[in-house]
């Protein structure tokens, strides 16, 4: 396996607040292989975006990152503002959830694109309103010529996304980061933006991380998933496997709790109880109290994210679970 | 099984949007969102009826419609006989008592200043269900129903998480003992685990006291395993209605392919690289000449953009379908 381009290490966001100290992200380890789209799932709480901000520095005061974001041979956390201000929108880009509050509503959104071109590219005049319209058809917007001079207000919500992944792409990053890209979308432009970032992925050979809650998109787009829970990454694998055999107690739950086809009104088999509370994690494992499986081996220290990749399969495997060999023996996905 | 408890003939419902001087004086028409256009509907005693579709196509308009939340412009409402669209007054909410809605943010639809248990004794009360002096007991046995702490009775909306507060939501619209429930986009707002508990409670209660369920969604696999039969809106109309197992097997209208093949399945296995539909839903303010579906199909033919199909039944497993498709090839 080749090496990889981006290397998180015991990543840590803390936020002092008024009501206390939350870590929304504890301790993350995480491996980026060039040209694959890792999926970053949990529900909401759990740390995914809050992860995807930090590698960028965009966490606001009273957060606080600490640890290590290797990017190229350079740690991020240890960069100054201008040298980051170069790797932000240049080598790394993101895309956000909600493009109308993400794009500037008073500028058209060519001058926000040609924003990006003159920070990270050479261009300038005739070529750079050039470079322009060839990324709006980049991202399928019809009549892009036109189009420069409207604001993001004419554009539907859809059209929008791809503006913003316009704006992405114009610095040709070699990584982009997507947070919940599709959430705001109706389900068959999501389909259309999710085949655009694949196809944009492979033509342009960036890597992707996407942030996501739903996990038929990271069925469809991810190579590879690492699954959240309270702040920490509880397993990875590549999406296959993920499906097939889960193998952490919290990743088996969401696989039952959604509904499979055939399965009509069948009791679900949810998850009981709620998230953890950020300022009060339990002890141990932060699954534990909603985990049938737990022991009080899970309660008395938390376990480490081991490799349980046997020589049968060469892929990647990590997993937070002491139970992981009961999971695979027991706990069969319902569907 | 099959008694039709609601019917929906014909409504229409336009919303107008804001003249200005300008349009005045340049003498232009004044324009509309059509939200429903000619809906047809029929909803059996102690059924699920799931309607699914994308933002805008009025799936939830046709709810607030239907507990009259918003009059209807024309058309017809009947619920078990009684006329339901020109009800005012005392009728209007004897109607409602019986016909419940639950809505998608329980933030919003719950008085943030009054407590559960205050919450649930005003409609207890508003429509003398209960004898002052039982309803204390009927709170509790509300909050046992939904699976609710006993003590939630004294708490305010705030001090509940999501999953708690659509029960909230859930016991106070079964506290008037309705016999229709209608929920609109209940679990949206949920996370994935907690979604389940509530479909879970929806389940048990609809066999525990016989609801009759409107399930109003835009997520198609929930809507697939709790509806008895799906009807798929798209533009204002009704373009496809079937049992479920059936419209999700083998879906007639291209819309409903389409929007199935959109939806990202959970197998990793089965991915496809080709968009299911090319296009963006026109403006409702602007609705395409005939079949409101016809610019991003691709299988329309010259017919299609001139007549609007009629939602007509096809096969005799009382799937419906609005397609001049199916006309030509029957």
């Amino acid at each position: 396996m080749s090496e990889p381009i981006l290397k998180l290490n015991n990543l840590c966001t803390v936020f002092h607040t008024a009501r206390g100290r939350f870590t929304a992200v504890d301790g993350v380890n995480l491996e980026l292989f060039p040209g694959e789209v890792l999926g970053l799932v949990g529900e909401s709480g759990s740390g995914k975006s809050v992860t995807l901000r930090s590698i960028l520095r965009l966490v606001r005061p009273p957060g606080r990152v600490s640890g290590e974001v290797r990017w190229r041979g350079r740690n991020l956390l240890s960069l100054s503002e201008p040298q980051m201000r170069q790797v932000r929108g240049g080598e790394i880009s993101m895309i956000f959830q909600e493009p109308m509050t993400a794009l500037n509503p008073v500028l058209p959104v060519g001058e926000q694109i040609a924003e990006t071109l003159r920070e990270h590219t050479e261009l300038s005049g005739n070529a750079l309103r050039q470079r322009a319209i060839e990324l709006l058809e980049l991202v399928g917007i019809p009549s892009p010529k036109e189009r420069l001079r409207d604001y993001p207000h004419q554009f539907s919500g859809g059209m929008r996304q791809r503006v913003m992944i316009a704006i992405a792409l114009a610095s040709n990053p070699k990584l982009l980061l997507a947070d919940e890209p599709t959430t705001a979308l109706d389900v068959t432009i999501q389909d259309q933006i999710l085949k655009l970032l694949l196809r944009l992925k492979d033509t342009l050979g960036m890597s992707v991380i996407l942030v996501t809650h739903d996990l038929g998109v990271v069925a469809q787009t991810c190579e590879r998933v690492a699954v959240m829970y309270a702040g920490r990454i509880v397993e990875v694998a590549p999406a296959a496997e993920l499906f097939a055999q889960p193998r952490h107690a919290y990743t088996l739950g969401l696989l039952n709790s959604v509904p499979g086809a055939g399965s009509t009104r069948r009791p679900l088999i949810p998850i009981p109880g709620a998230p953890p509370d950020l300022t009060a994690l339990p002890p141990g494992c932060s699954f534990a109290p909603r985990c049938a499986f737990a022991t009080d081996e899970c309660t008395a220290q938390r376990p480490p994210l081991m490799d349980i990749s046997g020589p049968e399969s060469p892929a990647v495997r990590l997993t937070a679970c002491i139970h992981h060999d009961a999971l695979s023996a027991a706990g069969e996905v319902t569907r | 099984m099959s008694q039709t408890i609601l019917r929906v003939e014909g409504l229409s419902k336009v919303f107008p949007v804001s003249y200005s001087v300008v349009e005045r004086v340049q003498g232009r028409p004044r324009r509309a969102v059509r939200a429903l256009t000619e809906v047809n509907l029929e909803v059996r005693r102690g059924e699920t009826l799931g309607i699914v579709g994308e933002s805008g196509c009025g799936k939830s308009t046709l709810a607030r419609c239907l507990v009259r939340l918003y009059d209807v412009d024309s058309g017809r409402i009947v619920y078990d006989g009684l006329e339901v669209s020109g009800l005012r007054g005392a009728a209007l909410r004897q109607y409602n008592r019986r016909v419940q809605m639950v809505f998608q943010d329980p933030f919003s639809s719950l008085n943030p200043r009054m407590t559960v248990g205050q919450t649930l004794r005003e409609a207890i009360l508003v429509h003398r269900l209960r004898k002052p002096e039982q309803v204390p007991g009927r709170i509790r046995e509300l909050l046992e129903l939904v699976g609710l702490p006993a003590d939630a009775e004294n708490r305010l909306p705030h001090e509940f998480s999501g999953g708690q507060r659509q029960r909230i939501g859930i016991a106070r619209a079964l506290s008037v003992e309705p016999e229709t429930l209608i929920a609109d986009e209940l679990v949206s707002a949920l996370d994935v685990s907690v979604q389940a508990q509530v479909v879970n409670l929806l389940l048990k209660l609809q066999e525990q006291l016989h609801l009759t369920v409107l399930f109003v969604a835009h997520d198609l696999r929930l809507v697939r395993h709790l509806s008895h039969r799906v009807a798929v809106m798209y533009l204002g109309r009704i373009v496809e209605l079937a049992e479920t197992e059936r419209l999700f097997t083998a879906p007639a209208h291209p819309y409903t392919q389409a929007l199935l093949r959109a939806a990202p399945e959970l197998d990793p296995s089965r991915k496809s690289v080709v968009e299911a539909v090319k296009g963006e839903l026109p403006s409702p303010l602007n609705p395409p000449t005939g079949c409101p579906f016809h610019p991003r199909c691709p299988q329309a033919f010259e017919r299609c953009s001139k007549e609007v199909p009629a939602l007509l039944p096809r096969g005799p497993e009382g799937r419906w379908v609005a397609c001049h498709l199916l006309e030509a090839t029957p």
